[in-house]
């Protein structure tokens, strides 16, 4: 009994160790010097016309980069924003020429800081959904990602278990 | 000799004076009883708006119930949606509990944010929040009362965002300021203000 229950724990271990490997490796997209992992997004309420994108950026190189925009199909604008609370006052400012990742940083993009801003969103984003978009970089270029989309009021991607 | 004496008195009465002061208005401000959960500033008043069924609806209309205040708008990416689904979990939680309170999401973006996107946009959260807009007037009035800062920064494609004071207004029943549920407060903090506001036990 005892060792069955043992068996069966380590056995469920290491598929949720192995699952979160296949899930590291499949939110991770590189381009040149940059790495970027994990993006994801939230769920929009209905009418909604804006939304955040998250992620970190790394750079492995030796020079430093920006991430100066990019692309969501469901959007028609993307800006990069910085959010900060001054006080008890929301404030938001749009990042002036492009987001710079210095050599050997890691930017995280988060709700509460620098973040991505989809802007007139044609149709509201479903918690589950994968998103297809596009980000673009000074040096490195254009580059494929895709955003997992987490509920309404996430604080970070969740570990997928599937 | 006898001069200083004397403005040293002079100088130690003022001193008492002040101290003595300084800790009457510390005990009403900060060691007040909360039992009856008394006003402690000028906060609210009256305003004239539309709910997001077309009504028009004056502060009257929500007295006789406490009310949770919160000034936001919909095209609010972060602070808005996770505030509203913060209260919406608190209402479900309290379920028929919270039908003895009312919950205003009062827009201080009045031009894109007319009755009917108000009532679209929260058909994704619990059903007792009344969606508040109104002309440009009234809600800079409305703010002004509830002490909110609220201001356009414009983009650069045109458009624009807003800043806004991001803390929800605890009203009592008579419609006076009690409390305030700050930005990202710990659900447990909000949950025992509302169970003291609707005078539940901390469960």
């Amino acid at each position: 009994m005892y060792n069955t229950s043992r068996l069966h724990r380590l056995a469920m271990s290491a598929a949720i160790l192995l699952n979160m490997s296949v899930v590291a490796v499949a939110q991770q997209f590189k381009a040149n010097s940059i790495v970027i992992e994990r993006p994801w997004t939230r769920a929009t309420p209905a009418g909604a016309k804006v939304a955040g994108g998250y992620m970190t950026i790394t750079n492995t190189g030796s020079e430093p980069d920006r991430l100066i925009g990019g692309v969501l199909p469901q959007a028609g604008r993307f800006e990069v924003h910085q959010m900060k609370m001054n006080g008890n006052v929301m404030q938001m400012r749009e990042v002036q020429g492009g987001l710079e990742i210095k050599p050997g940083q890691k930017v995280e993009l988060n709700p509460g800081g620098s973040h991505l801003m989809f802007m007139q969103l044609r149709e509201p984003l479903k918690q589950g959904e994968t998103l297809k978009g596009q980000l673009r970089f000074e040096k490195a270029g254009s580059v494929d990602i895709e955003y997992s989309v987490e509920g309404l009021g996430a604080q970070g991607p969740q570990q997928h278990d599937h | 000799m006898r001069n200083i004496s004397r403005n040293a008195v002079w100088i130690g009465a003022t001193l008492v004076a002040l101290i003595l002061a300084g800790a009457i208005l510390f005990g009403r401000v900060y060691l007040r009883d909360d039992g009856g959960l008394p006003s402690v500033a000028q906060i609210g008043g009256p305003f004239s708006l539309v709910d997001h069924h077309g009504k028009p609806v004056t502060d009257r209309d929500y007295l006789g119930k406490p009310t949770l205040v919160f000034f936001g708008f919909t095209n609010c990416p972060n602070v808005c949606p996770s505030t509203l689904l913060e209260l919406t979990n608190q209402l479900e939680e309290l379920g028929s509990d919270a039908d003895r309170l009312n919950v205003l999401f009062i827009t201080v973006d009045p031009e894109r944010d007319t009755p009917q996107q108000l009532a679209l946009y929260l058909s994704s959260f619990d059903s007792r929040i009344t969606g508040l807009s109104g002309t440009p007037e009234n809600i800079l009035a409305v703010e002004k009362a509830y002490h909110i800062f609220a201001r356009k920064v414009p983009l650069e494609d045109g458009g624009y965002t807003m800043d806004h004071t991001a803390t929800v207004a605890v009203m009592n029943s008579r419609g006076q300021y009690v409390d305030a549920i700050h930005y990202q407060a710990p659900s447990k903090i909000t949950r025992a203000k509302l169970n003291r506001l609707l005078g539940l036990g901390n469960s």
